[in-house]
């Protein structure tokens, strides 16, 4: 089984990382992965992603077409990326600055005031572990422990203070999906 | 097991490098493969090498030319422009019978073209690419796993047939993140223990490293011993992965980034029930020509699939030499084949509704 | 039995293919008896340019690599990288330095690579018949100045020498000629200098020879070395542009 990912939203939303994050957590998970940033004419038109594919077999094309998921913090994302997901897929958005309503009737939906949610917590830079939260609990195909470790892993040093704050991002996208 | 790393192509290339003993880089800034000599600044002086941003392509690879006359494993990367700039002392360095390694992150062309990734130096690549009579050993990576694997062996097989040696990857290979397992750290060995380099004539005659001779009948001599190295390196170096083409009825052939799209079609073809294999070329020179004339023997046909107006497809008609038809699916550009599109065009080839 | 004259064992015993009265041959022996008299020949690289002195490497008795056309100082870089503890030379033209070789000169001297660079600057391309190269003397007829180096046309000629004492990475700069006993008495005590001082660990030290090309100028071996001194050292100077005073 693979699935396929395409994170997006205005460049330092924080999306590329996000989507290493989820790379490395697959990787803690044994599975293969592979994360590509945004290539081609998809770079123009106010958004920045990545494309993560997460599979128990040797990964195939690396560059995503047709996602399984999408994370949109941003209305040209979900716009972009909304027609392109298969049916049956998920799309996670950032309701805090998309106002849209879903047009399609073939995917599920999850609106998560990511913004509002990362102040509350101290920082609007962790609203990208909130949309991250919220997709692994909807999704369910990457664990949200594997995600912690990898969390834990990278931010050492001066950036250790931060751990508990991108966890409790993580636990508050959770309960959203949940 | 050495632990899985989720790696940067371009930064594991540099490692993979590095863990290969080799210990000299030169380079000039290009986009898509900077953080090649970003990476080999920051780790070439860990362990006691020496990296040099050069003032252009064309020092850069003279320089390359020097550390190997020297004895030195050494290395180079750059990206189209970039390479074409380095034909002339790549010319030399295969001249030489030197055999450093030449990295290139093809972006699309001509001129200054764009920086997405593309497939279209194959013909530089694989026929010479400067002047004179000459071969690289080419091989053609479809991940960073095999990436790194392949850039670990490259320098004992560019020594073996004192031939130099490039990786053609692109910019997905470049710019994509994988996880990988980085082979042991190689002993670099000390220049000073070549059979062939310059390293001051102490205690023997004195050794020159050229590509030059005005006496024809010795220039000749040299071009025989160089046909006659390819000719063994055709015989044991070809590398090739042939997927699900035991009962394919029909074969895609693409190496690289655009063969992994393709393995997605051979995968999509078959839950429909088309029954499709893929040839996909590791090393491009040599190229597979055995496997793609047998394949001949017993498929309906072939479908190129090349991220440039076709240059592979011209080695693939040879090696099936008019048996079978042989077609194109061309994206030049910096575009990506789309497995979707390529697929029906499959179909619509195996339906007999035209290409 | 005293030694009168004895060839440099930084020599092989070939024979020149140099014209009559072309100065090669005279700087190739000042070349080799520096290395000999600081004995380094068992460590010292040469890095011959193409042009004339292509064959450099019949000559010298060290280890030699051939450049391609004026990346003599790029690839010098290489090997003095590779090997810090040898002396690395170019022997290089002045269609090889100051035309094609520009870039590569100018950089190795920015990063003041330690090598030593012996520029040999006869005003016009020897090896491929007598064309116009950037140090070709205004008015001076060459096969492609046919009616003489014009400013308006092609500029005025380059001064190397002085371009490179600018550039704070050249250690040692200096412009010499072989056309009397006494200039080549001085040519050889700059040579070997320059050598010293990458023995010393300076880099980079180039010194600039004024030489002659009888055949291309159309001039008999004597008539050529007053050429250089009455129209040449007018434009080209000699003498030392950049000495530190530690390495005088």
């Amino acid at each position: 089984m693979q699935k396929e990912y395409i994170l997006s939203g205005f460049g330092g939303q924080g999306l590329m990382l996000a989507g290493v994050l989820l790379s490395e957590a697959g990787i803690l998970d044994g599975k293969n992965v592979s994360w590509i940033p945004s290539y081609g004419p998809e770079m123009r038109g106010g958004t920045a992603n990545c494309a993560v594919v997460v599979s128990e077999e040797p990964i195939g094309s690396p560059i995503v077409d047709n996602p399984d998921v999408v994370i949109a913090m941003n209305l040209p994302s979900m716009d972009k990326f909304e027609p392109l997901i298969k049916k049956g897929g998920l799309m996670v958005f950032n309701s805090s600055l998309i106002k849209s309503t879903p047009k399609r009737d073939d995917l599920t939906y999850v609106a998560v005031p990511a913004n509002e949610i990362a102040e509350s917590l101290g920082s609007e830079k962790v609203a990208n572990m909130v949309m991250l939260g919220a997709m692994l609990k909807a999704d369910g195909w990457v664990s949200t422990s594997s995600l912690g470790k990898v969390i834990e892993k990278k931010m050492t040093g001066s950036k250790a203070k931060f751990i508990p704050m991108n966890i409790a991002a993580i636990k508050k996208g959770e309960e959203i999906a949940g | 097991m050495s632990e899985r790393k989720l790696f940067k192509g371009n930064e594991a290339v540099a490692e993979a490098a590095v863990r290969a003993g080799c210990r000299y880089f030169f380079g000039y800034p290009i986009t898509p493969q900077n953080e090649i000599p970003e990476y080999m600044s920051r780790r070439l002086p860990e362990v006691g090498g020496c990296f040099l941003q050069a003032e252009s392509e064309v020092a850069a690879i003279n320089m390359v030319y020097g550390a190997a006359s020297a004895g030195a494993r050494v290395m180079t990367s750059s990206s189209s422009p970039g390479i074409s700039l380095k034909q002339e002392g790549i010319s030399y360095i295969a001249g030489s019978l030197l055999s450093p390694l030449i990295v290139n992150m093809v972006r699309g062309g001509p001129g200054l073209g764009d920086i997405q990734p593309a497939q279209s130096d194959y013909f530089q690549a694989t026929k010479g690419g400067g002047h004179g009579d000459y071969r690289l050993i080419v091989f053609a990576p479809a991940s960073i796993q095999e990436m790194v694997d392949l850039i670990y062996i490259s320098f004992e097989t560019g020594e073996k047939y004192r031939m130099p040696v490039m990786i053609l990857a692109d910019g997905v290979l470049g710019q994509m993140m994988e996880s990988v397992e980085f082979p042991a750290m190689k002993e670099p060995k000390d220049p000073k223990s070549s059979a062939y380099g310059v390293t001051g004539a102490q205690g023997r005659p004195a050794r020159v490293v050229k590509a030059f001779d005005l006496d024809p009948e010795l220039m000749y001599n040299l071009n025989e011993k160089l046909a006659d190295t390819w000719k063994k390196a055709e015989e044991s170096e070809v590398r090739v992965e042939e997927y699900l083409m035991d009962d394919a009825e029909f074969a895609l052939v693409a190496y690289g980034t655009s063969s992994r799209i393709c393995r997605s079609v051979v995968d999509k073809a078959r839950s429909e029930g088309v029954k499709l294999g893929l040839i996909r070329p590791i090393t491009v020179w040599p190229f597979p020509k055995k496997a793609i004339g047998k394949a001949a023997g017993k498929v309906r046909g072939f479908l190129t699939v090349e991220m440039s107006l076709g240059q592979m497809v011209e080695d693939v008609r040879l090696a099936v030499d008019g048996k079978k038809p042989v077609y194109l699916h061309a994206v030049p550009g910096g575009l990506i084949p789309k497995r979707d599109e390529v697929l029906a065009q499959v179909k619509s080839i195996i339906q007999g509704k035209g290409v | 039995m005293q030694d009168v004259y004895r060839t440099s064992n930084s020599l092989t015993k070939n024979t020149m293919h140099y014209c009559p009265g072309c100065a090669h041959g005279i700087i190739h022996k000042l070349v080799a008896e520096s290395i000999d008299e600081l004995g380094i020949r068992e460590k010292t690289i040469g890095v011959a340019p193409v042009g004339c002195a292509v064959l450099a490497y019949n000559y010298f008795n060290i280890d030699c690599v051939v450049a391609a056309h004026g990346r003599a100082p790029a690839m010098a870089t290489g090997i003095k990288r590779v090997h810090p503890d040898r002396i690395v030379f170019t022997y290089q033209g002045d269609g090889d330095l100051a035309s094609i070789g520009a870039a590569e000169i100018v950089h190795a001297a920015m990063r003041g690579e330690k090598i030593t660079v012996i520029f040999v600057n006869n005003a016009i391309y020897g090896m491929t018949g007598g064309q116009m190269a950037p140090t070709t003397l205004v008015g001076q007829k060459t096969t492609t100045s046919p009616y003489g180096r014009q400013v308006e046309h092609c500029g005025s000629p380059i001064r190397i020498a002085e371009m490179l004492s600018t550039i704070p990475g050249a250690y040692s700069v200096s412009r010499v000629t072989v056309t009397t006993p006494a200039n080549l008495m001085k040519a050889k005590k700059t040579i070997k200098r320059a050598f010293q001082n990458q023995i010393d660990g300076k880099g980079l030290n180039i010194v600039e020879v004024l030489s002659t090309c009888p055949t291309n100028w159309g001039r008999t071996p004597y008539e050529s070395m007053r050429w250089v001194d009455e129209n040449m050292v007018p434009y080209y100077p000699l003498g030392d542009f950049k000495v530190p005073e530690e390495a005088k």
